[in-house]
This record gives structure tokens, C-alpha cells and sequence, in this order.
């Protein structure tokens, strides 16, 4: 157990922080918690703590599930909300709102611009953190968890305030500013969790193997990597598509789609909104259950 | 471990990193062609090169913008004419004159839904840790809200929590709720919203500790005729407290400085600061007195975080409880 200093937690995949060696336990499976495996079966089983977590779940999952009810509502009012039979209509008229549209497509193109801008760079700092000894490696790391924990309205305020100080006018592009700025750190760490998970003994076999640097980093590190990539990439997009304090302080004249639920709250909130959050929801579970398929597969 | 890699020491690994392990190699052994003379200082530079782009980005749209802030927060002027560099530092007390109450409430708050996301996370990540069979559904399931935008979320509850909604109509009918009772546009309302937007990030660190636990410990409370209650204070909150810490710190310091929940569940007599940033920013364009604000909100934040980590407990976890 002494040696398994650094390829020995490959199984910790979800959390950033490496596995500790640990004193006398058995060497265990892929991921979870070990000790408790085999064990459950002496403790007296009591139908109690299942029920409160369930009802934690129904709490945590309420908003989602009245969202995806409500999108096939028969609202006749400006509010949508005592049920009033069912219908199709909203789904079939899901895009009939202009604006609406615009400010998905805007949410969209913003996202996706973030994904790519803070995925790359974040990859690179992860890829930088997770296999090199640098000067400033600790400053960076403590940078990162200072920019995650900082509360979204100063972040929003102070990127306003550089973009008052320097005349900038607020918009479309400040606003895939501030996305990358406050995205990039979670992608970085998520590319750097899976940096070390890796074996460097497989780059080396690949040297040994008459590899030049570059082409052992193509052809054996970069494609290990890849999951890692995409992940950070995929968190950048769904924060961005989050955001609503960061994005209302620097987007000036530009809706995204939370500041178009938000503005119409006052109006009342047209069901399609449902319809399209049901949408987006639905492609995040598609995306969850397709890695949870791959993964159980492998 | 090491026997896969035998010309590998630990110390080596330390010095040189992957890159410069490889090329540590004995001569005469075929290093590849590419590992010539420009490797080695190729390979110095390499991770400063990586670490570069991401460097100057948040550098240019984290760090300056809180300098930017500072010196906003100092100019002299007003909205109509613009503003100009000064030292006015008067604003801070003219700010906190203003607007103590708020800042009060937001960190009021904050604590508040802290308590809720402990009390109801802790028992939960002990239980999806030790006692459930499918420990990745019941996670799922704690962050599937996350996978619908924030702002709806809010909205969502807003309408689920109406006067005549789903869960306060119902209840009216049957009288069990006199016909006046509201839940939105109270600061109860509010607390619930913030613990249940930051509930995910106190569960995720205590389980994260949790799993890590040997489950023989809790079981040997129960041999020693432990309730599960006294278990759960005598055992597992000790063993979770770094866990706890940590989600304590991710759940405090967004929620105090949050306004949307309470522009959405509450009402006037529960504004919170973050409104009036807003306001004060986008509405009123008086930034210096906004740009006060929140420097004076992030140093009490600050202030807070920092006292909570001079906890022992807490410094050792917080490294590992950061998403």
C-alpha cells in the first residue's frame, strides 16, 4: 500500500482533491465509498432515514418537476399557476415567442463561445497544474478557489466597473467576457482532477516506444484526456447558460434567457418558458444517463 | 506502483515532473529523435506556456476588476456630470449609514440557510453514504436542479409557493390554513429559497468526507448500543465536520451575497443587499457609492470566510471540499 502514491486513487473520479493514502484498508473497487460495501447487510435495516432522504430528493427535484407539469398546462390567464387541464399547445407553439427565441439564441451562442474560450484555456492551466512543478502553481490554485468563492454580484460588479473605467460599452462580447472569467476556473479544475488520474507510466511506455514528445502526448495522453476536456467544457456551457447576476450586471442591452424570464415576471411568464427549460432539462438527463451507460459498460 | 516505473524514485518525480523524468533516461538507451537539445528547455517553459493564456485572462477580468472597483468606489461626481478620480473615502460610512439593515439581513440570511443546508445535509449525506444502495441516483437527484437555469428554478417556486398555488390552495380548501396565510414575501420564504438553491454544496462535501470513513466505525456505535440519533452526533457529525466546514463556506458566502431568491420569494421588508448593488449600479448610476457597497460587502464576506478557516477543522478540509 506504500506505493501507491500516485496512480492509486484512479478510482476517485468525481472529487478534485487526490485519495489520500490511507493505513490499513483493502485496496477497493473503482469509486465510492468502500468500507460500507458488504457491510450493509448487519445493519439493521429502518425505513425512516430512506423516507427523509426521499423527501429531500422531492424537495431538491419540486422546481424542475412543477416546470415540466406546468409546460402541459392549459393556463388560460396571464399566470401559470393552479392546473387547468392538459394540453400540447405550448409545445406546439413552444418557439411562437420572438424575443424568446432571441434570447435562447443569444443564451446559446454565448454559452457556446464560453465553452470554447474557457474550455481551452482551462484545459491548458489544468493540463499545467495537474502534471508540472511551477513557480506560481500555488498562487494560481489559490486564485482559482478565491474566483469560485467569490460571490457572483462583486465579480459582476467589479467587471462593470473595469468596463465603466476603461469606456466600454456593455454588451454581447463583455458579457462572453465575464463567462469565461468566472467558467474558466471549473473547467480548469475539472481537466486537472483528471490529469491525475493518469498513469504517467503510459506516456513513458510510449517514449520507450520511439515516440517523440509531442506525438506521445497526441496519440497517448490527449486522448485519456479527452473525457476530462469535454467535461470542463460541458460545465463552462451549463454555467453560462445559468448565469443571471453576473450576466445582468455587464450585458447592457443584450437578454439572455434568464433575463428574459426574469424581465417577464411582471407580464407573467408565458408557459413556452416551461417548454423550453423542460427542453434543456431533458438534454441533461439524456447527457447523464448516456455517461452513466458508457461508464457502466466499461 | 513503482515497480511499473524503476528508474523513477519519488525524489526524481518531485524535482523534474513527467517531462523532465523521461529524459532522465540513461544514454545509449534510443531517446527518441525529438528529445534533442531542444527538449530540455522546451520542456521548462512548457507549463508556464499553458499556464499563460489562462493567466492574463483572469488577471484582466478578475483581479484588475477588483482594483477597477476600489478606485470607482473612490471617485467624486455625480451620474448627470460623471465622475472623476478622487479620494473620497467618505462614501464607505455614507454606504454603510444607508444600508446597514440590508447588509445585515443578506448575512442573516445566509447564516440561516447555512443552518438548513447542515441540519438537513448532514443526516442525508450519511445516510446516501452508509446506508443506501444506490448512492449515484440518490446524488443525482440532489443536484438535478442544477440542470434547470437558477432564475427559472426561483420562478418555479415562486408559482409553487403562491397564495393560491399548488401547496398553499389545497390547504386553504381544507381549512387547514386560514384564507389570509402566505408563504411568498416573507423572510422564512426566503431562507427556504437560498437553502434549497446551495443545499446541493453542503451534501457534495459531507459525503465527500463521509465516503471516505470507514463504515466499521458507525457500525461499532451500533454495537455499543448507540441510538441512530446518538450516532449521529457521537460519530459521524465529528467525522463529517471538516466536510461540514467546508460546505458551510459554499453555502454561506453565495447565499448572503445572493438577491434574486429574495426579489423572487420575498418581499419589501426583505431586501437584501445585493438589490441595491444592483440598483445603485444599473438604476441609479451612482457607482461610487455602489462600487462601496460591495467592496465593503466582499471584506465583511471575506472577513467571515477567513475567521471561519482559522478553525483548525475547517483549514484542513477546505482544499478538499472546493469543487
Amino acid at each position: 500500500m506504500n506505493g501507491s502514491g500516485r496512480g492509486g486513487g484512479q478510482g476517485s473520479g468525481t472529487g478534485t482533491a487526490p485519495e489520500r493514502p490511507r493505513g490499513p484498508r483493502r485496496r477497493g473497487g473503482r469509486s465510492g465509498p468502500r468500507p460500507a460495501r458488504g457491510r450493509r447487510m448487519r445493519l439493521p435495516r429502518r425505513p425512516w432515514g430512506g423516507l427523509g432522504v426521499a423527501a429531500v430528493a422531492v424537495w431538491m427535484c419540486a422546481p424542475a418537476a412543477f416546470m415540466a407539469v406546468f409546460g402541459f398546462n392549459d393556463a388560460a390567464g396571464r399566470y401559470n399557476v393552479t392546473w387547468q387541464g392538459f394540453t400540447l399547445r405550448w409545445y406546439r407553439d413552444a418557439f411562437a415567442h420572438a424575443d424568446l427565441n432571441r434570447a435562447l439564441l443569444t443564451s446559446l451562442a454565448i454559452a457556446l463561445l464560453t465553452m470554447a474560450v474557457a474550455g481551452m484555456l482551462g484545459a491548458l492551466l489544468g493540463l499545467a497544474l495537474g502534471r508540472h512543478r511551477f513557480r506560481g502553481r500555488a498562487a494560481t490554485e489559490a486564485a482559482l478557489f478565491a474566483s469560485i468563492a467569490a460571490p457572483e454580484v462583486v465579480l459582476g460588479a467589479g467587471l462593470l466597473s473595469l468596463f465603466l473605467a476603461l469606456n466600454i460599452a456593455t454588451g454581447f462580447w463583455t458579457t462572453v467576457i465575464a463567462h469565461v472569467a468566472f467558467a474558466l476556473p471549473f473547467a480548469a479544475l475539472t481537466v486537472r482532477a483528471r490529469v491525475r488520474t493518469l498513469d504517467p507510466a503510459l506516456e513513458e511506455a510510449a517514449r520507450d516506444l520511439g515516440a517523440t514528445p509531442a506525438a506521445a502526448f497526441r496519440l497517448v495522453t490527449l486522448p485519456l484526456l479527452a473525457p476530462g476536456i469535454a467535461a470542463g467544457g460541458l460545465v463552462a456551457f451549463v454555467l453560462s447558460l445559468d448565469d443571471y447576476i453576473v450576466t445582468s450586471f455587464v450585458s447592457g442591452t443584450t437578454t439572455t434567457f434568464p433575463q428574459w424570464i426574469w424581465g417577464s415576471t411582471r407580464v407573467g411568464i408565458p408557459p413556452q418558458v416551461n417548454v423550453v427549460g423542460t427542453l434543456l432539462l431533458a438534454a441533461g438527463l439524456a447527457l447523464a444517463a448516456g455517461s452513466a451507460l458508457r461508464r457502466r459498460r466499461r | 506502483m513503482d515497480d511499473r516505473s524503476p528508474p523513477r524514485t519519488g525524489a526524481e518525480l518531485q524535482r523534474s515532473g513527467p517531462q523532465g523524468g523521461a529524459r532522465r533516461r540513461p544514454p545509449g538507451q534510443q531517446g527518441g529523435p525529438g528529445a534533442g537539445p531542444a527538449g530540455p528547455r522546451g520542456a521548462r517553459a512548457l507549463p508556464y506556456l499553458l499556464a499563460a493564456p489562462a493567466w492574463l485572462w483572469l488577471a484582466a477580468f478578475f483581479i484588475v476588476p477588483m482594483g477597477a472597483m476600489l478606485s470607482l468606489s473612490l471617485m467624486d461626481g455625480d451620474s448627470v456630470q460623471g465622475y472623476a478620480p478622487a479620494w473620497n473615502t467618505g462614501v464607505y460610512a455614507e454606504v454603510w449609514a444607508a444600508h446597514s439593515g440590508q447588509i445585515a439581513r443578506s448575512l442573516l440570511y445566509g447564516a440561516c440557510a447555512t443552518l438548513v443546508c447542515a441540519a438537513v445535509g448532514v443526516p442525508t449525506a450519511y445516510w446516501i453514504a452508509f446506508r443506501s444502495r444506490r448512492k449515484g441516483l440518490w446524488l443525482f437527484l440532489i443536484l438535478l436542479p442544477l440542470l434547470v437555469p437558477f432564475v427559472l428554478r426561483m420562478v418555479s417556486w415562486q408559482a409553487l409557493l403562491a397564495d393560491d398555488g399548488l401547496l398553499l390552495g389545497p390547504l386553504k380548501d381544507l381549512a387547514l390554513l386560514p384564507g389570509g396565510a402566505r408563504v411568498l414575501t416573507t423572510a422564512p420564504a426566503v431562507v427556504f429559497g437560498l437553502a434549497h438553491t446551495f443545499f446541493p454544496f453542503m451534501v457534495l462535501p459531507v459525503y465527500t468526507v463521509l465516503a471516505r470513513v470507514d463504515g466499521t466505525v458507525v457500525e461499532a456505535a451500533r454495537d455499543l448500543y448507540a441510538g441512530p440519533l446518538q450516532t449521529l452526533l457521537a460519530v459521524v457529525l465529528p467525522l463529517a465536520r471538516p466536510g461540514v466546514a467546508a460546505g458551510a463556506i459554499m453555502v454561506f458566502v453565495p447565499a448572503a451575497a445572493d438577491y434574486v431568491t429574495a426579489e423572487t420569494l420575498g418581499g419589501a421588508h426583505t431586501a437584501v443587499v445585493g438589490s441595491v448593488i444592483e440598483d445603485r449600479y444599473l438604476v441609479d448610476h451612482a457607482y461610487p457609492a455602489a462600487a462601496a457597497l460591495t467592496a465593503l460587502v466582499l471584506v465583511l464576506l471575506l472577513a467571515a470566510v477567513i475567521a471561519a478557516v482559522r478553525v483548525p477543522a475547517v483549514r484542513a478540509a477546505v482544499p478538499e471540499g472546493a469543487p
